[in-house]
């Protein structure tokens, strides 16, 4: 299975730690509009949304690129780009549907979350309410379950 | 100019209508760090100190720290400094959220506004893109829908700092809110902000702030990570419960001011404590940019008697809207700390006015058709409709506006005001807490909870438990407290870190961002500089030595009530040794020496 950032929502609370570590480690400085993870502060719903990019398995950027530069790599499942490849057209921050690839005006190249390459994720290192892990497995998804089944669960008489 | 700091300062002549970009004075910089100390030095060059707080001569500093924008200690704090017009002191008012971070990322590390708009106006600031917009829509409007208003006309993503109509009107305890719910809080720097026609400062920023060692920087902000996540107050009491934790601690220990002071507990606490609001009307928790402590309550309200939404009562609100007028219905205390939010005013102050004039009823010295209601300690729909009377300064609420001191004065009774050179008290009596008796008197800013938190030693034993009643080492724990607060403040973290991290830690997240070489006596001389700035300014302004004192109810009264019955503020016993610590004469005043050793003279 491919090892995610997985991301728990009702843990948030909106302190945008993951897009300063992002940014200080990808872009050298503390710049939370140019960090590769999102953290999303809804003041009024109270809502905190952090999204990032979940390294699609058939990624529409990896399709739209015309020069064959971004690649999924076959054991740790990251999509990447090659910066020597790129030439910065942008067609990939089109096809995207999340707005997960942007263009970068410092390196002029298309940039995204690649799990930091191999190290452990930054952003999942500062998130201070475990929001975000990094796993295989998908606890998230199994909690939610697991909240389901105890609800069905309760509402079951002896037999 | 180094790391750390942006290098960058605007300035903003609002008679002119012209916005300027200037060079951060580094000498400067490197001597007061930013925030706090840095618009301290700023407003001391450029204002006479005995101006009127609320004309034109007047300035006021938006600063941010070197540290702010960045992560390490809950890095998200920017101070707004200027002359107070409620105490006639120097004013810093410190507030979180997202704002003061993306000032940084725009550009600035300061913004300075001087002179009077002719009309309501607005500051548009989009990266390089600076300018002055109509504020004549937004005139009126509360402050969470002055933000809305402005991120539709300007920038969806713009983070917004306001006055309500509180400030318009200049209630002499009006605040500046920033992201909807933070509080620029105390001493009337709303107010200042209205006498200057300027309604708000929208921000969107899409740069960043580097630091001079990104690798030690890193490792230093795990350092303190690690620190605030073990600690009790900071890993545990705070984003459990927020600051309402403290309402059943300080009850408990008996120094809970209630009914304007004439009692140290309150039956009413567990009704009012954060456990209590845990269970009622928290949404979830919220924390500012770069905090991993997260104390921010986000809470709703949806009864028969009262309705609306937004953040907290934090503990002081709790406090001040709830025990010092004896009211125990938390959603009354809610719906109050709304109403200050939303029409931007000082939650302290304007409940320890009111209860200032549920005393002066009691007395019988301000009447029900005075009021145009009963007064009685313990009713929290008169505090509720009080507060909305002072937040639109009408009515009776005109009195109110002005503060608890001005209000007891015009009824003969100057000494129910409880506070310090005019600034009310926060919540925590310092007949019970001799070091907090020796800070309020001593603040730069009047009865000051967040200038010396003694608090933390004397009752939550952090860094070390001492006793709340002895007199014996205060002095020199308030000057230590004073000295490295200022430090805190000025570099751009949150003072709730320091329950956790301390001065080693401090100096090591400054050294790291800025390339300083600062060793921690170092930082904390720079506090004491800092100190005997804003008491320059004190004494230029007129605020004599004479006002380093408490209200007569502390010094003469003792706790009638509770764990620390008996107990008055022995001020007299600490001041003298305060006074020699600081290197000042007897009389309170700075000598040349001191002030040469600290390059001030």
């Amino acid at each position: 299975m491919q090892k995610l950032i997985r991301i728990e929502p009702s843990k948030c609370v909106g302190c945008k730690s993951c897009e300063l570590a992002c940014s200080f480690k990808h872009r050298g400085m503390f710049a939370p509009s140019r960090s590769r993870i999102v953290n999303e502060v809804f003041l009024d719903e109270a809502k905190f949304i952090t999204v990032t990019c979940m390294q699609c398995d058939e990624p529409w950027c990896l399709k739209a690129c015309p020069k064959g530069a971004i690649g999924k790599d076959a054991v740790s499942g990251v999509v990447s780009v090659d910066e020597v490849k790129c030439v910065g057209c942008r067609t990939c921050v089109s096809a995207c549907p999340f707005g997960m690839i942007t263009y970068q005006e410092s390196s002029r190249k298309a940039d995204k979350c690649n799990l930091c390459a191999g190290e452990f994720p930054e952003c999942v290192t500062f998130c201070p309410t475990r929001c975000l892990t990094f796993s295989e497995e998908d606890k998230p998804l199994r909690e939610k379950v697991l909240r389901f089944v105890n609800t069905m669960k309760d509402g079951q008489g002896e037999v | 100019m180094g790391k750390g700091w942006i290098g960058k300062v605007l300035r903003v002549n609002l008679t002119e209508g012209t916005c300027a970009v200037e060079k951060l004075n580094e000498a400067w910089a490197r001597e007061y760090l930013g925030g706090r100390g840095l618009a301290s030095k700023y407003l001391c060059a450029e204002v006479d100190p005995g101006v009127d707080p609320l004309g034109p001569e007047n300035k006021l500093i938006f600063a941010a720290g070197p540290l702010t924008g960045t992560y390490g200690a809950a890095n998200g704090r920017y101070m707004a400094v200027t002359k107070s017009p409620l105490s006639g002191t120097i004013a810093s008012s410190n507030s979180g959220g997202c704002f003061p971070s993306e000032l940084r990322y725009a550009g600035y590390d300061l913004i300075i506004f001087e002179g009077k708009s002719p009309r309501p106006v607005y500051l548009q600031i989009h990266n390089q893109n600076v300018k002055l917009a109509d504020a004549s829509q937004l005139w009126g409007q509360s402050t969470d829908r002055t933000e809305d208003l402005i991120r539709e006309k300007f920038h969806g993503d713009a983070k917004v700092a306001c006055i309500g109509p509180a400030g318009e009107r200049r209630v002499l305890f009006a605040n500046i809110i920033n992201d909807k719910h933070r509080a620029a809080g105390r001493s009337g720097v709303g107010a200042v902000m209205g006498s200057k026609n300027l309604k708000a400062v929208a921000v969107r920023g899409n740069g960043g702030v580097e630091v001079a060692d990104p690798q030690g920087y890193r490792t230093a902000a795990l350092d303190s990570y690690g620190l605030l996540r073990n600690n009790p107050v900071s890993g545990q009491g705070l984003p459990a419960l927020g600051t309402a934790v403290l309402v059943n601690i300080i009850n408990q220990s008996g120094a809970l001011p209630t009914n304007n002071f004439q009692f140290d507990t309150f039956a009413g606490a567990e009704a009012i404590s954060g456990e209590k609001l845990a269970e009622t009307y928290l949404k979830r928790n919220k924390s500012c940019l770069g905090c991993v402590i997260g104390c921010g309550r986000v809470t709703r309200l949806s009864g028969a008697a009262y309705q609306g939404s937004g953040e907290g009562p934090e503990y002081e609100s709790i406090w001040a809207l709830g025990a010092a007028c004896g009211v125990s219905d938390l959603a009354a205390v809610t719906k109050a700390n709304y109403l200050c939010n939303e029409y931007g005013m000082d939650t302290i102050t304007a409940g320890a006015t009111v209860a200032c004039a549920m005393e002066l009823f009691e007395k019988g010295l301000l009447s029900e058709a005075e009021v145009g209601m009963p007064l009685p300690f313990g009713d929290g729909a008169a505090m509720v409709k009080l507060i909305e009377l002072i937040a639109k300064n009408e009515g009776f609420g005109q009195k109110l506006a002005l503060g608890s001191y001005r209000l007891a004065e015009l009824y003969g009774a100057p000494e129910l005001s409880m506070s310090v050179k005019k600034l009310e008290f926060p919540a925590y009596d310092g007949r019970g807490l001799q070091g907090m008796a020796l800070q309020y008197a001593t603040s730069n800013r009047g009865a000051c909870h967040v200038r010396g938190y003694l608090v933390s030693p004397e009752i939550l034993g952090l860094p070390e438990k001492l006793d709340p009643q002895a007199i014996e080492g205060k002095a020199s724990w308030t000057k230590i407290f004073q000295d490295f607060t200022a430090v805190v403040d000025s570099v751009g973290v949150c003072l709730f870190t320091t329950f956790a991290i301390g001065a080693p830690q401090v100096t090591r997240l400054l050294n790291a961002a800025t390339g300083l070489t600062l060793d921690e006596e170092g930082l904390l001389v720079v506090g004491d500089r800092i100190w005997n700035l804003e008491r320059q300014f004190n004494l230029r302004a007129g605020v004599d030595p004479g006002q380093d004192t408490l209200p007569k109810r502390l010094l003469d009264e003792p706790i009638p009530d509770g764990p620390l019955r008996g107990a008055t503020a022995r001020l007299a016993e600490m001041l003298p040794e305060y006074y020699r610590l600081r290197g000042w004469s007897a009389d309170g005043i700075p000598g040349e020496e001191k002030l040469k050793s600290l390059g001030l003279s």
